[in-house]
């Protein structure tokens, strides 16, 4: 659905995209990684024709974005939750969307209660927003006329767990429905959950891409890791160690070069009681993450993560998820 | 999942473009739904109803002969001032508080969204030109009620022509200056300049030189709407005023779209 061909983007000698090609189905959610500054809203801008491009091409459902009839009722974008006049209210800059794109005005009511924004906060200017509450009208805005694609760039900023946790409801239900979700985000938890495929940019490149699974396998390099606390740790260590199994200590418990069923197996056999095991992927895919785009990096990260760091990362995606 | 049979294509047979008067009144309510436009219009509105009373009982006690045109050029100067603000900002508000982003993600075509707001600021020209128009016989009748005088209207119709020149030409010069700078601090101040400080130093280097006294009507768009300020504009006047009307209004506002089409809208 969106096509994105050879795409370059440079400001002089700098080049903020560089010759990157990929696409996104219809009835998917495709998260776009990277850090700030990786070229992730350059990309953005010039699907929706607000940046031209220095080489290359970009199509959404075949068309250039300028061809779209009435790009509003096909395309939602969200580029910048802040970009919105501060003495208009939230209402207004609905209204203003609606009356451009021809919808009834009820449809700005439908918005607002969608996006959790009551009656008496919508009559509120956008100058006394916070940018949790900016986003959801961005996010409302977006929606507006029913588009079948969704273009948003770091939708999730600002909004407090519950409301990542409503977003990503609200876009998968999007793409179940045959929409095309294609999201940024600088926050690997906040994508991993909800994206079929991710694509990883840094300096402006593709570093990789492909399904969780995918990027995990090419982030283990094939080999699973467990995350695994026992009631005697040093007993589950001997155990997985006489199976031939590389155990190495990670905070709590263990880390394992095995998959949790093999793990569970072990500790089955020899009796041992667990009280926590689960597969180690998140921290694999957070390395990778961190490791293909370090040249961008603008913070110095030590050597390794180091488990307790991956412990807890992993506590809060979990938080995020409950 | 049976999402992924959708086709990757947009039917876009059933969308119709936006059409240009829904564009034109989403600009228009765009100057009226901040504090700040609503206010710009209401100061403009008020500033001239207050000239207006000012005038009429300035008239009255010095027992002065008006005429309806007086009454007119009275109302000139808050509209002449404030109007052309609103051109300005017609256009620099999207940029300063980067609404452009959203509004030519609605309406690709740059060249569209320009458009409408230019007819929205001359509709509002016209709505400025009605109610001074209105306001203006008012205070002339009322003139000849309150003096016993006998009232002189000249050629309303005439005038109404001329004041619609000058109301459009104040906004449309704000408005070509707005899209030169796309910054409104920029815009207003400039467009302050051209209109108060460049008059003062054309009238004075035209007094030192003479080859520039002769050229001046062709270039000093300020001073060739005075013309139609009084209504005495003939056919040269005109003739200059085109010229000079190119010069600070088309140029500006060609560089100005030109400058829009190709911005990048940050």
């Amino acid at each position: 659905m969106i096509k994105v061909e050879g795409l370059t983007r440079a400001y002089g000698s700098f080049i903020a995209v560089d010759d990157i090609t990929f696409e996104c189905k219809p009835g998917t959610v495709t998260g776009f990684l990277g850090p700030n500054g990786a070229g992730k809203t350059t990309t953005m801008r010039v699907m929706v024709g607000l940046t031209p491009p220095t080489h290359g091409d970009v199509t959404i459902g075949g068309l250039h974005y300028k061809d779209i009839p009435n790009p509003g009722r096909h395309v939602g974008v969200l580029l910048d939750a802040s970009a919105q006049h501060a003495g208009r209210t939230g209402r207004e800059v609905l209204e203003i969307g609606a009356r451009t794109m021809g919808l009834p005005g009820t449809r700005v009511d439908e918005m607002l209660d969608l996006v959790s924004l009551d009656a008496r906060e919508s009559t509120r200017r956008v100058r006394n927003y916070s940018l949790g509450m900016r986003q959801r009208l961005g996010i409302a805005h977006a929606l507006l006329g029913e588009p079948t694609v969704l273009i948003l760039d770091e939708p999730a900023n600002g909004l407090d767990p519950a409301g990542i946790r409503w977003m990503r409801g609200l876009l998968q239900g999007y793409a179940d429905q045959g929409g095309t979700v294609f999201l940024s985000s600088h926050l690997l938890h906040e994508v991993e959950q909800i994206a079929d495929e991710m694509i990883l940019i840094g300096n402006g490149r593709i570093v990789a891409r492909g399904t969780r699974d995918e990027l995990l396998r090419d982030a283990t390099g094939g080999v699973s890791t467990t995350l695994v606390t026992a009631l005697d740790n040093h007993q589950l260590a001997e155990a997985l160690t006489d199976k031939g199994i590389v155990v190495h200590p990670a905070g709590e418990g263990l880390r394992v070069t095995a998959e949790p069923v093999d793990v569970g197996r072990v500790a089955a056999e020899r009796q041992i009681v667990l009280t926590d095991l689960r597969a180690g992927h998140e921290g694999g895919l957070e390395d990778l993450f961190l490791e293909l785009t370090a040249e961008t990096q603008r913070d110095v990260l030590p050597n390794e993560v180091t488990a307790n760091e991956v412990t807890a990362s992993e506590a809060t995606a979990s938080e995020v998820r409950a | 999942m049976s999402a992924t049979t959708a086709p990757a294509t947009l039917d876009v047979s059933h969308t119709p473009t936006v059409p240009f008067g829904r564009l034109v009144a989403v600009e228009l309510r765009k100057l009226a739904d901040t504090r700040a436009g609503r206010w710009l219009l209401i100061a403009i509105a008020g500033l001239t109803l207050l000239v207006l009373i000012i005038q009429l009982s300035v008239v009255l006690g010095q027992d002065l002969h008006p005429k309806y045109i007086d009454f007119l050029q009275g109302m000139n100067t808050p509209m002449g001032i404030l109007l052309p603000v609103l051109g300005v900002l017609t256009v620099t508000s999207e940029w300063s508080q980067r609404t452009a982003m959203v509004t030519f993600t609605l309406e690709p075509s740059r060249v569209r969204v320009i458009a409408a707001k230019f007819v929205s600021i001359l509709l509002i020209s016209v709505a400025a030109l009605v109610i001074g128009v209105l306001l203006g016989a008012l205070a002339n009748a009322l003139y000849g009620a309150l003096s016993g005088h006998t009232v002189v209207w000249g050629n309303p119709a005439k005038f109404a022509f001329y004041y619609l020149l000058l109301y459009i030409f104040g906004m449309a010069t704000g408005f070509a200056f707005g899209a030169l700078f796309l910054n409104s601090p920029a815009g207003i101040v400039i467009y302050f300049v051209y209109s108060f400080v460049l008059p003062t130093i054309f009238g004075i280097a035209a007094a030192l030189m003479t080859w520039f006294e002769s050229l001046q009507p062709w270039i000093d768009f300020n001073n060739d709407q005075g013309g139609l300020i009084d209504a005495t504009i003939t056919g040269k006047d005109w003739a200059q005023l085109a010229v000079s009307g190119i010069i600070w209004l088309v140029v500006p506002m060609a560089i100005g779209i030109w400058r829009i089409r190709r911005a990048e809208v940050k």
